[in-house]
């Protein structure tokens, strides 16, 4: 607090400070020229990336490993527009990122000016709420609500755009304490008769399923999730998402659900009559042919939105509330259940051991489910960051989870090119863990420009490349569903990744045989800058078990089949 | 079926775009919409005609409910309000159809607010079910041009909504 006018955007930094941000993800423009000037003296650490996309994923990748608010800022017109993507990812995915835009000054607006483009609208579907700042005295309850709205509730992505003139306009800066928000109330306490009555719920069921999503992790509620599933016995499948949010070495992990989930939880879903859905919103990708989905169980659905009830699905029960306080009370309301499930959980055994995730090893050509098990061999406590695509749900198979914020991916938007941004993000946030993208040739390719940023940052990761010279994702459905009309997914020949990653003067390592791959991740693993491995695998490898779109979860191809 | 919201929201610029964009994006269908400043200026009170199912209805409103800007929503069942539109229409009259107009509109306790030798302009408030009446009633003699408002509500009796925000 000072009684001195400051500039807007000394108010700025002011207010960033308040809100404890350590990092900014940025890139400077014309009518940022202002706040670049403060923060050149300002202790915030910022990291200048190489487009402005990657500024929105890396503030989305540091929020997800680290739990705070993300920051990334670009100018006026184009800077602003190329953070859309990134928003419009934090925003599927409920990932808490605070965005700032420069604008051009308050009387040109509306103007068509030079580099002018309204954010404000070009982001309202997309942002939990965005803010345009006409007076710079607005600017620290601005912040301050921006903040709050983020990162509370369901979290979620808020714009801010500051014209220059707000920048450079000088007041008296008093940052408030608390917010006043009429219509926004995301405390929603919690409905204990709701909750006593998904109790008995659970008493009632002899097949019951949890069915765990992102909301869990965000929440912090993995150790209440793990007292319930134990007390009441019941086995845990998670979304994509919710990787993480339940130890898949726990004997009751189903691992993930849904188009590329393991037949065993596809069918204890299917065969459960009672689905706990906790903090997931029953996406295309999990549920299939929505009338078909779970068709004798009846649905328990906690979530924070209460938007997100019935949205999908039909729903006997909700549970509006904070997954964490919702888990608590259930599990004081529930015993150590001996009796149940002996049947139950020995249906799901006998899947389990009947259809375990599989692929046929080769001594000639590396396998990319090979690759995935020997880095969680080499570096089990790393954070596994995923581009999208083949790689990201071999990682999701093959790798094993066992922490919550230990796999950030990109869900509900499958934003290609996410994965290496986000996972500078991720290694500015927790610099003491070993950080790997897990990548595919053709999403690097969308941001390989980011090299320079942990060339230059001195930020290591590791991009393990899973170069099956496809998009190989497309490659698959092409295969499948399109008669092998690989129609503009061969990206064979397109550049030596170990010469790209050298020409950045960082590591660049390429594995070409099974035999070659430990020694590349352990070489990788003690390098002491960012490297790029090139682990050239079998082009046509892929991705099973595969519900196809709009069929039922337990009408699933399998290899076999598919051959 | 129709439902009628009545909407508290901030009187702030873009909140309009940012209730009209949920519902073009959401693909639920708006059959009226009017906006106004309630008795406190900083609250604006939307007055919404929604098409769909219970289902769609619940949708819309916790979707509304999520906007940072909307501070209420309330449902208003036709047995429990009262509403209102208002259109102006713009009839043609000429010495020989002129009384028989001004008869309708008496019928309808409709107004006339504009008369020229050619054509009278009347106004008329009520349900959609009386203004479609006056306008089938008028079309005989030519009717030039309509416009009309969305419609208003108010909850019967002492019920309000948005309560203590307002």
């Amino acid at each position: 607090m000072t009684d001195t006018p400051i500039s807007g955007a000394k108010a700025l930094i002011n207010c960033l400070k308040n809100e404890g941000v350590d990092t900014i993800f940025g890139y400077p423009g014309g009518v940022l020229l202002p706040l670049y000037d403060e923060l050149y003296d300002s202790d915030i650490n910022h990291i200048l990336v190489r487009h402005e996309q990657c500024a929105a994923h890396a503030a989305d990748g540091y929020a997800r490993a680290t739990g705070k608010v993300g920051v990334c800022l670009a100018t006026s017109g184009p800077g602003a527009t190329n953070l859309v993507t990134g928003i419009a990812n934090a925003y599927m995915d409920s990932t808490p990122i605070v965005a700032i835009t420069g604008q051009v000054p308050t009387p040109m607006i509306g103007n068509d000016a030079f580099q002018e483009a309204d954010i404000t609208g070009i982001t309202l579907p997309i942002t939990k709420h965005n803010y345009l700042v006409r007076d710079a005295e607005d600017l620290p309850w601005v912040v301050k609500e921006a903040f709050y709205i983020a990162s509370t509730g369901r979290p979620g992505p808020v714009l801010i755009d500051l014209p220059k003139d707000i920048t450079t306009d000088e007041f008296e800066f008093i940052y408030p304490k608390k917010t006043h928000l009429r219509g926004y109330h995301p405390d929603v306490g919690i409905d204990e008769d709701a909750v006593k009555r998904a109790a008995s719920m659970i008493l009632d069921s002899e097949c019951p399923v949890i069915y765990a999503g992102g909301g869990v992790i965000i929440s912090d509620s993995s150790s209440e999730l793990l007292r319930l599933a134990e007390t009441i016995q019941a086995p845990v499948t998670t979304t994509l998402l919710g990787i993480g949010a339940f130890p898949q070495s726990n004997k009751l992990s189903l691992r993930m659900l849904g188009m590329h989930g393991t037949k065993y939880a596809n069918y204890a879903v299917q065969e459960s009559d009672l689905l706990i859905a906790i903090g997931a919103r029953f996406d295309d990708r999990v549920t299939g042919k929505i009338d078909a989905f779970a068709p004798h169980a009846k649905v328990i659905h906690i979530d924070i939105d209460p938007a997100e009830i019935r949205k999908n699905v039909r729903v006997d029960l909700p549970v509006i509330g904070d997954a964490k306080t919702i888990l608590q009370s259930l599990n004081s309301h529930l015993q150590k259940m001996q009796t149940r499930s002996g049947a139950w959980l020995g249906k799901i055994d006998a899947w389990k051991k009947k259809h375990p995730l599989s692929y046929v090893q080769s001594d000639d050509v590396i396998k990319p489910q090979y690759v995935i098990q020997e880095i969680h061999r080499a570096c089990p406590d790393a954070i596994i960051v995923t581009e999208v695509g083949q790689n990201q749900m071999w990682a999701a198979q093959y790798f094993q989870f066992e922490n919550p914020r230990t796999f950030i991916t990109s869900g509900g938007l499958g934003t290609m090119g996410y994965g290496f941004p986000a996972a500078i993000g991720a290694k500015v946030g927790c610099p003491d863990r070993t950080v790997i993208d897990i990548a595919g040739d053709g999403s690097f390719q969308m941001v390989s420009q980011e090299l320079a940023t942990v060339a230059t940052n001195n930020i290591k990761v590791i991009v393990a490349i899973l170069n099956n010279s496809y998009l190989g994702m497309v490659r698959q459905w092409q295969e499948l569903f399109f008669d092998e009309r690989y129609s503009y997914t061969d990206i064979s020949q397109s550049v030596d990744f170990v010469k790209l990653a050298e020409a950045y003067n960082l590591v660049g390592i390429r594995a070409e045989k099974p035999s070659e791959v430990p020694a590349a991740i352990s070489e990788a693993l003690s390098a002491d800058r960012t490297v790029v491995i090139d682990f050239v695998v079998d082009p046509t490898e892929n991705v099973f078990p595969m519900v196809p779109a709009g069929a039922a979860i337990n009408e699933i191809l399998d290899p076999e089949v598919a051959a | 079926m129709r439902h009628t919201l009545a909407v508290l929201v901030e009187n702030k610029p873009g909140v309009l775009a940012r209730v009209s964009g949920l519902f073009s994006r959401r693909g639920y269908n708006i059959d009226s919409l009017a906006v106004g400043m309630t008795e406190n200026p900083e609250i604006s009170r939307m007055t919404i005609v929604v098409e769909g199912d219970d289902r769609v209805l619940a949708q819309v409103i916790s979707q509304l409910s999520k906007l940072i800007d909307v501070i209420s929503v309330s449902d208003l069942p036709s047995s429990e309000s009262v509403d209102r539109g208002l259109a102006l229409i713009k009839v043609a009259a000429d010495m020989d159809t002129r009384a028989e107009i001004l008869q309708i509109a008496g019928i309808f306790r409709a107004k006339i607010i504009d008369i020229s030798a050619e054509t009278l302009v009347i106004e008329v408030t009520g349900d959609k079910g009386k203004i479609r009446a006056i306008e089938n009633m008028l079309g005989r003699f030519g009717i030039k041009e309509v416009v009309r408002t969305g419609r208003v509500a108010l909850h019967r009796g002492t019920k309000t909504v948005g309560g203590e925000y307002r």
